[in-house]
């Protein structure tokens, strides 16, 4: 019985925010007009996306600053494919998170024998350098960028409409919305059910001793791999969304600072709980936002709260409520 | 007896330093052989050649013919050469239980997707592994505190875990890295019976360890090291007698004493 009512629980919670994020808030805020906030939103939900990727490399025991190497390069090969190609968006979408899995295990097997803070300095760069090589290659056409990217076209199957012309929305910040939403919705679930598979089993082992995991006979250099594609499929498809979006994408697009920002928001919802980056990436993004009326004093409130948030709740936001040692 | 799992002219050197030279030696299926020497004579060295801990500069290791040094841990252990670690290394924020069904691993019929998405043979492996894994919590006495946080056991406990995570890799062969370390008279004796019982169930046992006493109480046979080579290797009977022996420890002792 005990059984059944978590489960209960877990379902009637998962309705209850399927039901806001689809339903209760695009209509609240259409209506309250505030197009603004959907904006912000529909960034929220990107960002968790590229975060939850970090997250996860987080989960395998690797700190990862590097994430926004791989959001420009989706964003890039994604722009690339539709300006240069003539492809359509919904095609570039998962090339885009494919073409970063396959340059994260190219770049992945030599680094991720690096541990700790070896492994986040090498990271770190990893965004100085996609930034110096979209400036350089010719095909990203160098610091111009590349410009006037159309809104993703119509996906159909025989005739049947399954996604509409971007291009002809009424509200075409609403469907942005509703397309980083529900990518969010698939990337958590999907995450959920790794983190409670045998195979979020084995990044733990990984996390808390990786010798041991060895001689238990895990092959963790795959492990470590397959964790850090995942990781950056998920960057790589954020990337491809924001540079639609934006309808633009430059070198600049995703810097250091964004790298930074997406470790952040981990901390900030608790690396132990799977919906963390989620929950952290809506309250800095958004908090960020709201301290923007304390004008020039805008950094100083934000890190304040940082370094606030890391000596009392160094388990994140979501270690209030689940307190001890529970694992979502 | 057949060879079961044999050293071969074993070396590895670290820079100028030759930490293990040219040790040969068997093991017999189904018996306690433990590697014993005074410090820095080489032991650990041995023991992370023996698990492809490390790769050895020259020689090979083989079991039942095949060789299994040089590859890399998890391998190792696919071809039943399973080691613990000292007390400490466990999976420190998990259950005992889940520490134990973890190690399980490579009994599994389902791949990596599979059990992302719950198969049937994966949902059966899963199964399998509670099954066995409560079956070696018991064998071992854990079952009280097998829900227990691995993180906050008592040593005793912690050891027998260690054993109970290698027993659940199913080796063919089971590595025991200073299992009576820094033990008491009680401890030690309750330990010793713990890996005979481990031996009945058909494990071959390969002990590295310093407590002599230990040593000669459970071992079937004895290999010696010193300075980095085989000095001797016989019955304990034997090498109690054996001059080199004596003569390596008493050696080590005056050291000691002289510092």
């Amino acid at each position: 019985m005990g059984l059944n009512k978590t489960a209960l629980k877990k379902a009637v919670g998962a309705g209850v925010f399927l039901l806001l994020v689809f339903i209760v808030v695009p209509w609240a805020l259409s209506r309250a007009g505030r197009g603004d906030l959907i904006s912000a939103l529909t960034s929220v939900a990107l960002y968790s996306v590229i975060s939850s990727g970090v997250w996860l490399t987080f989960y395998i025991g690797r700190i990862n600053i590097g994430q926004g190497a791989y959001a420009l390069l989706g964003g890039y090969v994604s722009a690339v494919l539709v300006v240069k190609y003539g492809m359509l968006f919904w095609f570039t979408l998962p090339l885009a998170g494919l073409f970063c899995a396959a340059a994260s295990v190219l770049i992945g097997l030599p680094i991720l024998r690096l541990r700790g803070v070896y492994f986040a300095m090498v990271t770190l760069t990893l965004t100085e350098v996609a930034r110096l090589l979209a400036q350089a290659l010719p095909i990203t056409n160098g610091p111009s960028g590349i410009t006037n990217i159309p809104p993703p076209g119509e996906l159909s199957v025989f005739g049947l409409t399954l996604i509409p012309d971007f291009g002809g929305l009424e509200n075409l910040r609403l469907g942005f919305y509703y397309l980083a939403a529900s990518l969010m919705v698939l990337c958590f679930a999907g995450m959920w059910r790794l983190v409670n598979s045998r195979v979020g089993f084995l990044c733990r082992s990984l996390q808390q001793n990786e010798e041991l995991a060895a001689s238990i006979g895990v092959n963790v250099a795959r492990l470590r791999l397959l964790a850090y594609a995942i990781s950056s499929f998920l960057g790589g498809v954020g990337g491809a969304v924001f540079a639609a979006i934006v309808r633009s994408v430059y070198p600049a697009t995703f810097q250091i600072q964004e790298s930074v920002n997406f470790m952040l928001y981990c901390f900030m919802g608790g690396l132990n709980y799977v919906f963390g980056p989620m929950l952290g990436t809506l309250t800095l993004y958004l908090g960020w936002d709201f301290l923007f009326k304390t004008g020039e004093y805008q950094l100083l409130f934000y890190s304040s709260a940082l370094i606030a948030l890391m000596l009392f709740l160094p388990n994140g936001l979501l270690s209030i409520r689940f307190g001890r040692g529970k694992k979502a | 007896m057949s060879a079961f799992l044999s050293v071969h002219n074993m070396t590895r050197r670290f820079g100028g330093l030759t930490a293990v030279n040219d040790v040969n030696f068997e093991v017999r299926e189904k018996e306690i052989l433990s590697v014993i020497g005074p410090n820095g004579a080489g032991k650990s060295t041995l023991f992370k050649l023996i698990s492809s801990f490390l790769r050895p500069t020259r020689g090979e290791v083989r079991l039942r013919g095949a060789v299994i040094s040089g590859l890399r841990p998890d391998i190792a252990a696919n071809f039943g050469v399973v080691r613990t670690f000292q007390e400490t290394t466990i999976f420190r924020g998990m259950s005992a239980r889940d520490n134990v069904i973890i190690a399980h691993h490579l009994r599994a019929r389902a791949g990596l997707f599979g059990f992302y998405m719950n198969s049937k043979t994966a949902a059966d492996d899963e199964k399998k592994f509670g099954k066995s894994a409560d079956e070696i919590l018991d064998f071992l006495r854990l079952s009280e505190v097998k829900n227990e946080i691995a993180a906050n056991l008592p040593h005793g406990h912690l050891r027998a875990l260690g054993i109970a995570i290698g027993l659940a890799v199913n080796p063919q062969i089971l590595l025991l890295d200073e299992p009576f370390a820094g033990m008491n008279h009680d401890e030690t004796t309750k330990a010793l019976d713990m890996v005979r019982e481990v031996r009945k169930r058909g494990v071959t046992l390969l002990v590295v360890e310093h407590d002599m006493r230990a040593v000669m109480n459970i071992s079937d046979r004895i290999v010696v090291l010193n300075f980095g080579e085989k000095i001797a290797e016989g019955a304990p009977e034997e090498i109690q007698k054996n001059e080199k022996v004596i003569e390596a420890y008493l050696g080590a002792e005056d050291a000691e004493i002289g510092v």
